[in-house]
């Protein structure tokens, strides 16, 4: 006798995949979710660093919906494969350093993997044809299942009688008429079926939900690379380029100044590595410098540093320096005023 | 990380969620029922987050305490 049917179900947080998961397990599939961690995602990592809206909630919203949909979640951590993918995309890049296509492959590649390994059924996505100008286009949904290996077993619930028949459709396991037929950018077709599921208080899509869609997150990316003349990264290389306020005065190096109390803790845990800054004679924030710079360009540092302290006015501002391993010294500077600071020093 | 029979201090200071979580999942896979990890963490994301996964996975939150800007959750691994 066969059990049960399994499926797996990539998790973002949004209201798609929600809704996606919720039409599977309504046909009696047993559904798991997949979370993947990239490093890039918007998703956790700055929903404590900055303040937000109080009407926001501070939550991790892949497993606000795991618990709502009462299914189990594995969140994964791909940073490292992942490079490759932001390195190298094959299709290349959407609007900035997105590489939507190359990510969707990559991560149903993943969920296929496993998927075998834990004897699941089939791979149930929240796609919609036509949603994203690049990655959701009906032509390209058949190039994900193709290339990440899933073929016919990738379902995409929510556009599925759009599409050809997959696996579990056409071997009965769920009801096709059960499916949804949604297509386009027009988000009421979901409004509406999560009126009608009852539910309330899911994420709002606020500009997508990784990092490589922001322009200036990719700007500031762009500029890690070039001034390291190599295309790679570390895992605190792009969380820090999610923090502060980057101004690069020279190719050799840049300031990482945070902008307000949550960032300024998160850079203290990074104080170990870099030469860092402070202000001691009026409340300011904290910076990193990051790369090389000579005695001079540190002078230049801490006059760009006071600029953003409450001294900003005032003749003479004192500024701690201090590199690790080495005792900190003292800056007595006058702070830059706004239009002393080239504009494209700021990344 | 330091383990003591069982009992596991969980250090995952200066991460960011979902990283604690993760560390916590993978930790406990590895772990026997019964065993109570101690997680010490800055990021206050994890006062929510490691509670909900938790309560999806089943384990018990013993004890969540600040001490000193960092958060301590105690947490009972399921049998």
């Amino acid at each position: 006798m066969i059990g049960k049917r399994k499926a797996v179900s990539l998790i973002s947080g949004g209201l798609d995949s929600m809704l996606a998961t919720k039409i599977i397990l309504d046909q009696g599939i047993h559904v798991e979710g997949l979370n993947f961690f990239t490093g890039f995602c918007v998703e956790g990592h700055t929903h404590t660093l900055r303040k937000r809206p109080p009407d926001k909630p501070k939550r991790n919203n892949a497993l606000w919906v795991a618990e709502q949909l009462g299914i189990k979640l594995h969140i994964i951590d791909i940073v490292e494969e992942y490079k490759n993918i932001v390195i190298n995309p094959k299709h290349g890049y959407g609007a900035f350093l997105n590489p939507c296509l190359d990510c969707k492959i990559f991560m149903v590649r993943k969920a296929k993997e496993w998927m075998l390994s834990h004897h699941f059924d089939f791979i149930i996505t929240g796609e919609v044809v036509g949603q994203r100008p690049k990655s959701s286009r009906k032509q390209v949904m058949p190039i994900v299942a193709k290339e990440s290996g899933a073929d016919d077993t990738l379902l995409r619930p929510l556009s599925a009688k759009n599409l050809p028949a997959t696996l579990p459709e056409r071997e009965g396991w769920i009801d096709r008429q059960k499916l949804c037929d949604f297509s386009g950018r027009n988000r009421k077709p979901q409004i509406k079926l999560a009126e009608t599921l009852k539910f309330s208080n899911f994420a709002q899509p606020a500009g997508g939900c990784c990092f490589l869609t922001n322009e200036t997150y990719s700007n500031k990316l762009q500029d890690l690379w070039h001034a390291r003349n190599k295309r790679e990264y570390e895992l605190d290389d792009i969380l820090l380029l999610k923090v502060g306020r980057h101004l690069r005065p020279n190719k050799n190096f840049k300031l990482i100044i945070g902008r307000e109390e949550g960032e300024n803790n998160y850079l203290e845990g990074y104080c170990q590595q870099f030469t860092h800054l402070r202000i001691l004679n009026y409340t300011g924030p904290l910076t990193l410098l990051d790369g090389v710079f000579n005695a001079e360009e540190a002078h230049l540092a801490a006059r760009i540093v006071a600029r953003y302290c409450h001294g900003r006015a005032s003749e003479r501002v004192e500024v701690q320096i201090q590199s690790p391993n080495e005792d900190p010294r003292i800056l007595h500077v006058t702070p830059f005023s706004p239009d002393e600071i080239p504009s494209e020093w700021l990344i | 990380m330091n383990e003591n029979s069982n009992s596991i201090i969980l250090d995952v200071r200066r991460l960011l969620c979902p990283l604690p979580v993760i560390r916590l999942q993978n930790k406990i896979q590895t772990s026997p029922g019964g065993t109570l990890i101690t997680v010490i963490a800055t990021d206050r994301g994890v006062l929510e987050d490691i509670p909900t996964w938790c309560r999806i996975e089943g384990h018990h939150i013993h004890s969540i305490q600040e001490i000193n800007r960092e958060i301590h959750i105690e947490v009972l691994v399921k049998s």
